[in-house]
């Protein structure tokens, strides 16, 4: 699973896709996770690192991944070549 | 390196210039005390959800209340409304303020005498008073608004058989502008009603007319309307005054001021938009004064409010059980709280508050309630700051109705508790248990047992 190529994300939480001229706002967690989706991490390295990083449980992190990744999905920033 | 603290991932697309029913964004600090009492600490101690009242907020309210119309008039006297809350612990505080009680059926009127209110500051409101009612009434002298003739014929035939002169008024409905006229309740003014049935009463041996009530309808957003009512009673009582040279003692005006809880429907907050306490007690009282009584001989004014008084001194606790999404992409948070112990949110738009630190992120939500059951929404849509299963959430203004319309169903009724001006937290009502529903069952015998 691929967050698009040409989807732009700044530090701050704002994304932007040229190609539609659709932008997104992102907490910082959201931020953390299209960033690390981005360098190609899969869905379950991701979770295990925000599991390590934050104050909470594995299956929090699981169920909020799969509603967070649903909806990436239904933005179409997700590579459907995937 | 210390773990950060966690909130659920959100991505929120930017819509500028889109209007949507979710509106923007209303929370903005965590509610986590009340009366400098932690919310964590109420939820840990009784469990939630929980009712908490303030009863430094009632005391606050009806001293305000007070104060706006005894300003502006000589002679007030507000009574407590026990339909809007008649826990015993809310009501003796209205009367430790100087309420009298007012109730609409004879189980709030014995509730009202076990908290000790003398018999003659009970008005006795409402359509249905049965015959063992009204004796009750009329042999504790208490003030009985007669809502129909056939209730009036009653009070005549029982008062003349007690040998005991009843204490009455008439509750008196009118057009004042506003749309639905309540005239379900009472004599209407215009058509003739009302005079009919005090030429009935000023000729009955048994009745002393004490004096006339109103009540022109609930969550009234018009002082003006007020003001067209106080008129109209008055020119009843000027009008019996010159007839029979009868002074009325009291003109009551009955209840009906809105709350600052936000009205379905309503595209301003009501904290912004809702008239104040005084805005109707100069409506009222101007009225009055300007009207044809003699200086040294205005009536009391009796004010019935109860909303006004008590939606800001409740709070309800909860806990968010789970956050889900819906088909079509709007986010849902299910919490402890169901449309069964908060009635009100039929009518109003509730604030709900985090009762804890959150971040500027927030996200379009619809609140559902626990209950099996698709009425059981809490907010139809609302802008919360992101919730996670656990959290608690706090339920602003809940003090009007919700502890009296409330039901047994699926879940059983909380605990309700008071914090006292002192900050001391006591329990006024227990939650409810299993054995005390089945003590009101029976089982027939050939029911008992089964084989499955």
């Amino acid at each position: 699973m691929h967050i698009k190529s040409d989807v732009a994300i700044s530090d701050s939480g704002f994304v932007f896709v040229p190609a539609t001229g659709e932008s997104f706002t992102v907490n910082p967690i959201g931020a953390a996770i299209i960033h690390m989706l981005k360098e190609n991490k899969s869905v379950e390295e991701v979770s295990k690192q925000i599991f390590e990083n934050y104050k909470t449980d594995m299956a929090t992190v699981e169920k909020d991944m799969n509603d967070f990744v649903a909806m990436l999905k239904q933005y179409s920033l997700i590579d459907t070549n995937d | 390196m210390e773990k950060q603290r966690y909130e659920r991932p959100l991505i929120k697309k930017l819509e500028s210039s889109m209007p949507n029913k979710f509106g923007t964004r209303t929370e903005y600090v965590p509610m986590t005390h009340i009366d400098d009492v932690a919310v964590k600490d109420l939820i840990d101690k009784y469990e939630s959800p929980l009712f908490v009242i303030s009863e430094k907020t009632i005391r606050g309210n009806i001293r305000k209340a007070r104060k706006a119309f005894e300003n502006r008039y000589p002679k007030v006297q507000f009574a407590w409304s026990y339909k809007t809350n008649y826990l015993d612990a809310v009501c003796r505080t209205f009367h430790q303020e100087g309420s009298w009680a007012e109730v609409v059926s004879g189980f709030e009127f014995d509730k009202a005498l076990n908290n000790k209110v003398d018999g003659s500051k009970i008005i006795f409101n409402g359509p249905d008073k049965t015959e063992e009612d009204i004796r009750k009434a009329i042999q504790h002298n208490a003030l009985i608004h007669i809502d129909h003739l056939d209730e009036l014929y009653s009070i005549q035939e029982l008062a003349t058989k007690a040998k005991k002169k009843a204490r009455v008024a008439i509750r008196v409905n009118m057009d004042t502008g506003i749309y639905p006229m309540w005239d379900r309740f009472g004599f209407n003014y215009e058509n003739g009603q009302a005079w009919d049935a005090l030429n009935k009463i000023m000729r009955s041996e048994v009745m002393i007319l004490e004096g006339l009530h109103t009540h022109i309808g609930t969550f009234m957003l018009s002082p003006n309307a007020y003001a067209v009512a106080a008129g109209k009673l008055a020119d009843l009582a000027i009008s019996i005054r010159d007839k029979y040279q009868h002074e009325v003692k009291y003109i009551d005006m009955g209840g009906g001021f809105a709350s600052k809880n936000n009205l379905k429907g309503a595209y301003m907050p009501g904290a912004d938009m809702n008239p104040t306490i005084d805005e109707f007690a100069e409506a009222i009282t101007s009225t009055l004064i300007n009207s044809n009584f003699k200086p040294d001989k205005l009536p009391l004014l009796i004010l019935e409010t109860g909303r006004a008084l008590i939606d800001d001194a409740a709070h309800l606790l909860g806990t968010v059980i789970s956050n889900k999404r819906l088909s079509d992409g709007r986010r849902t948070t299910i919490i402890d709280i169901g449309v069964n112990i908060l009635f009100t949110s039929f009518w109003y738009d509730h604030k709900i508050t985090p009762a804890q630190p959150f971040t500027q992120y927030t996200e379009d939500t619809v609140v559902y309630g626990p209950l099996c059951m698709n009425i059981d929404v809490i907010r139809d849509n609302v802008n919360l700051p992101l919730l996670n299963k656990g959290d608690h959430v706090v339920i602003q203004s809940v003090g009007a109705y919700n502890m009296t319309q409330w039901m047994q169903f699926i879940t059983l009724r909380p605990r309700i508790v008071m914090i006292d001006t002192e900050r001391k937290v006591h329990v006024i009502r227990e939650k409810e248990n299993l054995n005390q529903l089945l003590e009101f069952e029976h089982i027939p015998d050939h029911l008992k047992d089964f084989n499955l």
